[in-house]
């Protein structure tokens, strides 16, 4: 978890992306974002977000991010 | 048979009849018959071309779907006695088998597509570089562009992308399917729909609803008034602008771009409000494809809120699978290792983003026109991404961010960016565009806009004061729509306000709509992408 609060930190320092909830909803994180993100956690965590878990619930707080990582590592 | 024609009017009143007195089982049925009966209009071959399309596409979609279910049956039956290895393989191989059912499809719809689309377009590239050489020149092919091939196409793709993802299981009726690609109001100019949202609402029934009939006839009337009061007057100005390029440079050019931007904004917005609003009368909800786009503080926004389903399928089917696939990660890690973190990380965001704008470009027309206007698009989204930092210290630093004015500033700048892009659309060619903008500052002519040259442009007196009011209501309506729907708040005011509203703009239509004899309306814009 926080290995992935660094990257999200990187992205947008002004944003407290343990207290947000809704980074989708609210516009935070924009396509650009989400790629990037997607890349980073690739080489961080070893696992690739296959295109159908973009989806605002996986990306709309770091807490179910990071759960979307536990998922996909599980299922590897 | 044009949105605009009388007997599109009589086609839609016989279809509302016809719709809420039949059951509401067979009312699925009834749009399946008349989508095929207002698309045979447009030639029978077209119709061939979809048939094949809905049928290529349900059929690759109901294997892959099979497929899934066969699998998860598999799994079930035998979750006790495999390894994690062996679900993983099977998997693999199942998905394996889906992509080859997927892949072919995608080459079929979009083979076709590419054919009749930009067949001639190669060949005239091809015939451009065999003259370069003084070798012979290919002779173009003589086929007709389908009307709304490229809607339903991209309607069709997102459909089996999506089945092949598992977001859905594909439909097994195949009639129903066919609705989904072909129903009327959208099928010729969008919005793009996805089955998810679409589907269960076509085939649910509907029961005979007040209000959904009231506002809809609203919206199509709205509809009517900006194509038929606006876009249909303004647009001889357009044409005389951008088809004397030699006659109209400098100052025109300047007021061509801005004649164009309302021109299609009245013309796209105007047909879009006409299908969500036909759509609303059976009591469909359609997704909105506009959200006041020329309220745009940037570029980036500005797409966000124009033709947004087409933004959304490009984002959904094209940029996301090729910025985050097996290369481009690569690719990304490469470029980090060796040009460090900083320009690494773009690389794949801006290789993509170029993909997208010259998948986007080519999609509106096979042109080099639409290609540079893609890739001038992405150019600007680009460095503004690149400027961002500048821009946040900029605002903090003069504490404007918020301020009226600036913003004012913000929406005008990217108003007039978008037209200036905006008008590959209308000359000739790149060339004549690229000569057009440069006399816009060597050719100054302001003053000969005063002499009265304005009405010389195929717009006389009264059509101007006629778009003048147009628009202003056009704008008033858009301001207003910032804090809510106009026709919820007309709903709430009294009887007489509202319907000296609606016989206000039933009249203005008439009256102002831009006929005359032997006038025959103009296709929609969007019609021929």
């Amino acid at each position: 978890m926080e290995a992935l609060l660094k990257i999200l930190e990187e992205l947008h320092p002004d944003v407290d992306f343990e207290a947000n909830k809704s980074l989708i909803d609210d516009k935070i994180l924009d396509s650009f974002d989400i790629i990037t993100l997607i890349a980073e956690i690739n080489e961080e965590y070893d696992v690739r977000i296959p295109v159908e878990e973009i989806v605002p619930e996986n990306f709309n707080s770091a807490e179910s991010l990071y759960k979307l990582i536990q998922r996909l590592q599980d299922e590897d | 048979m044009l949105f605009t024609s009388y007997n599109f009017i009589l086609f839609l009143l016989a279809l509302f009849i016809l719709y809420y007195l039949i059951p509401k089982k067979y009312q699925w049925l009834l749009l399946l018959v008349a989508s095929f009966f207002f698309y045979s209009f447009s030639g029978w071959d077209n119709v061939a071309y979809i048939t094949i399309t809905i049928i290529a596409t349900y059929f690759a979609a109901v294997k892959i779907g099979q497929l899934h279910e066969t699998q998860q049956s598999y799994l079930k039956e035998n979750k006790g006695s495999l390894t994690r290895e062996d679900k993983k393989a099977y998997k693999e191989k199942v998905k394996s088998k889906q992509k080859k059912y997927l892949l072919i499809c995608l080459l079929f719809d979009l083979g076709i597509l590419a054919v009749l689309k930009y067949t001639n377009f190669v060949i005239s590239n091809v015939n451009s570089i065999s003259r370069f050489f003084n070798a012979g020149e290919l002779s173009f092919l003589d086929i007709a562009f389908p009307m709304g091939i490229s809607f339903y196409t991209f309607q069709s793709v997102g459909y089996l992308v999506d089945v092949y993802r598992g977001k859905y299981l594909p439909e097994k009726n195949i009639g129903k399917f066919a609705l989904f690609v072909s129903f009327f109001p959208q099928l010729i100019q969008g919005p793009i729909s996805r089955f998810d949202d679409l589907g269960s609402q076509l085939y649910s029934g509907h029961s005979f609803n007040f209000r959904n009939v009231s506002f809809g006839i609203q919206r199509i009337l709205w509809g009517f008034f900006k194509k038929l009061v606006i876009a249909d007057r303004i647009l001889p100005g357009v044409r005389t602008i951008t088809q004397n390029p030699e006659t109209y440079q400098g100052i025109y050019v300047l007021i061509g771009m801005v004649f164009y931007a309302i021109q299609l904004y009245a013309d796209f917005t105007g047909g879009i409000d006409i299908t969500i609003g036909i759509a609303e009368v059976l009591g469909i909800k359609l997704k909105e494809n506009f959200q006041r786009p020329f309220f745009s503080k940037s570029t980036a926004e500005y797409w966000r809120r124009w033709h947004i389903t087409m933004g959304t399928w490009f984002r959904d089917y094209v940029f996301y699978p090729v910025s985050i696939s097996g290369p481009m990660l690569k690719l990304s890690k490469f470029s980090r290792e060796k040009f460090g973190e900083k320009i690494g990380k773009r690389v794949p965001v801006y290789m993509s983003t170029i993909i997208v704008w010259f998948a986007t470009g080519i999609w509106h027309g096979a042109s080099w026109n639409f290609i540079v206007w893609g890739l001038l698009n992405c150019l600007v989204i680009v460095v503004s991404q690149e400027f961002e930092p500048f821009y946040a210290w900029f605002h903090n630093k003069f504490n404007i961010r918020e301020k009226f004015l600036f913003k004012l500033f913000q929406v005008g700048r990217t108003f007039m960016l978008m037209s200036a892009i905006r008008i590959l659309d209308c000359y000739r060619n790149v060339r004549v565009t690229f000569r057009m903008y440069g006399s816009m500052f060597t050719k100054w002519n302001v003053d000969e806009v005063f002499n009265g040259a304005l009405l010389e442009l195929g717009i006389d007196k009264a059509d101007y004061i006629v778009l003048i009011f147009g628009i202003i209501i056009m704008i008033a309506v858009s301001l207003a729509q910032r804090s809510g729907s106009i026709r919820e708040k007309l709903s709430a005011r009294s009887d007489i306000l509202r319907y000296a509203a609606y016989v206000g703009l039933f009249v203005s239509i008439i009256v102002f709509g831009a006929y005359g004899i032997g006038y025959d309306s103009n296709q929609f814009i969007y019609n021929q992408f």
